[in-house]
């Protein structure tokens, strides 16, 4: 009993920062239909900005985040504007590719410039350790946690309340409709990638904050694994994001402590293979029907 | 005069769906266009609300040439489009569809004005509030669509097919609240498959086919019009 609350406290703490990303993912989808593969490296320009302004400015947790928010809206923004608005009108497969190559030169730029070393993340917050009825908890555990709940309420926030918000929800289920409501399209796009990299800018501190080291290619698998989220949850959907971080993260931890840590990352795939066959929508994933 | 659009040519994709086509449209009128599927009215109606480009051609509204313009700019100086099929918007309420069509009016006041209109317009609307637009009949969609297009304060309305689709007793209401709306100050520019009935609300009409403007005339002249009888009413 005690290890099945330990590890869904471990696949909780994983599992909001799957989310996190996974939102990105599912928004963009949303609103422009691409699956944007250079989001797990937003993550890592997140991690890595966290890591200098800690290291050199001595930045706190709470700067360090939101500068790294800015920093990754940034760059999803740059990265929307100059590789994926010239292909919006192109067969989806070419905005496809772009993004993997996008994703590649990040990575390998990263690694010209830096090097390709691992790096130690600064430990800004002491690690605390709780005891409750046999269950350890960190205080960095219920740091992730929270944050990256506060950032999903914010989201949520947004999406439903604002009018930005709005407008990204009109352009995602009808761009013509929203252009003849007045909705400046391009606009509303940089936005949600604003939105969703901001988020990713977040999860790469929260990571470099939990697992301590960072490098690179450290945006790889976990942007794999954040997609098989959203696909999870139902892509193009919010909520779902979120639920299907969540679970892999506690589906990753859970392989973990039967011992059968190699076979983690396997077990997302087959995930995600399983969805593909069975549940093509995901769990939030809807049908849409025209009606006459 | 409105609206001018003079020796308009637009092409759709790889089709020339607009062959050089002229006509106006005066303040406070009802004009519309008819002609059987493919004759181009649905590109002509895209072109002056700004989603599509013309290849030649000018398009004159309140004096000033507007065919390089894109839509939510034309939106902002009063042209409002209904589109062919609704497209309201799926997964938002009722409630934000209606705010989404008052989305450049800053005005807070006047948007509260606005939506009390629109509720009085069409009180369906008011009790479906709520709901998710997608769970209302084709009517009422066609109610919001509507709605949403006059959410934004249009000088001149354009209406895409709007009884395409929908049960007899919802098309003579629609076609109601297109006089009604117009009493009240827009102008009004129709595309209609249902000529008959397009043609006894106009004070104006014009006859496509293939791209051009074949005849023009009132509404009356038109409806009593042999050719226009034996082509779209039905002999």
């Amino acid at each position: 009993m005690q290890t099945i609350f330990q590890q869904i406290i471990n696949g909780l703490s994983l599992g909001s920062i799957y989310a996190l990303l996974a939102l990105g993912y599912t928004m963009v989808y949303g609103i422009i239909k691409l699956i944007n593969f250079a989001h797990g490296d937003i993550y890592m320009l997140g991690a890595f900005w966290g890591y200098y302004v800690i290291n050199v400015w001595h930045f706190n947790f709470i700067s360090a985040l939101l500068s790294a928010m800015v920093v990754g809206a940034v760059s999803g923004v740059i990265i929307e504007y100059f590789a994926y608005r010239p292909l919006r009108h192109s067969p989806r497969i070419a905005a496809l590719i772009t993004a993997i190559g996008v994703s590649f030169l990040l990575e390998n730029g990263m690694s010209y410039l830096f090097s390709s070393n691992t790096r130690d993340f600064p430990q800004i917050i002491k690690q605390v350790n709780y005891n409750i009825g046999g269950v350890l908890i960190s205080n960095i555990q219920v740091l992730i946690l929270v944050t990256a709940c506060i950032l999903m309420i914010l989201l949520q926030v947004i999406i439903k309340k604002t009018k930005m918000g709005r407008a990204m929800r009109a352009v995602s289920v009808d761009p013509d409709a929203a252009e003849l409501v007045g909705i400046n399209i391009n606009w509303t796009i940089s936005f949600t990638f604003a939105l969703g990299s901001a988020l990713a800018g977040a999860a790469g501190v929260l990571i470099g904050l939990y697992y301590n080291s960072i490098d690179p290619l450290m945006g790889m698998t976990p942007g794999i694994k954040a997609f098989v989220a959203a696909v999870l949850g139902g892509i193009g959907s919010v909520p779902g994001a979120s639920v299907g971080g969540f679970l892999i993260g506690i589906l990753e931890t859970f392989f973990q402590s039967i011992g059968l840590s190699a076979y983690k990352d396997a077990v997302v795939y087959f995930v995600l293979i399983v969805i593909l066959l069975i549940m093509p929508a995901g769990i939030f994933g809807k049908n849409a029907k025209e009606k006459v | 005069m409105i609206l001018q659009v003079k020796d308009l040519i637009v092409n759709y994709g790889v089709i020339n769906a607009v062959k050089g086509v002229n006509f106006n449209i005066n303040e406070g009128e009802i004009v519309s266009l008819i002609g059987a599927n493919g004759a181009g009215k649905t590109t002509i109606l895209k072109t002056i609300s700004g989603l599509l480009k013309p290849k030649s051609g000018k398009i004159i509204y309140e004096g000033k040439a507007i065919q390089q313009q894109k839509a939510p700019k034309l939106v902002k100086a009063g042209i409002s489009q209904v589109p062919e099929g609704r497209h309201i918007f799926s997964g938002l309420s009722v409630m934000e569809n209606l705010q989404m069509g008052a989305f450049l009016i800053k005005d807070h006041q006047k948007i509260k004005q606005n939506f009390s209109e629109v509720f009085e317009r069409f009180p369906i609307l008011k009790q479906r509030a709520r709901q998710d637009a997608a769970t209302l009949s084709g009517g009422e969609q066609q109610m919001l669509a509507m709605g949403r297009a006059l959410m934004a304060n249009p000088k001149l309305i354009l209406l895409d097919e709007p009884s395409m689709g929908l049960a007899p007793i919802f098309i003579n209401e629609i076609f109601d609240i297109i006089k009604e709306i117009n009493k009240h100050g827009t102008t009004v520019l129709l595309i209609e498959q249902n000529a008959k009935k397009a043609l006894s609300i106009s004070d104006r009409g014009y006859v496509l086919s293939t791209g051009k403007v074949q005849l023009s005339g009132s509404g009356t002249d038109l409806l009593a019009n042999k050719e226009v009888q034996k082509a779209y009413l039905g002999g």
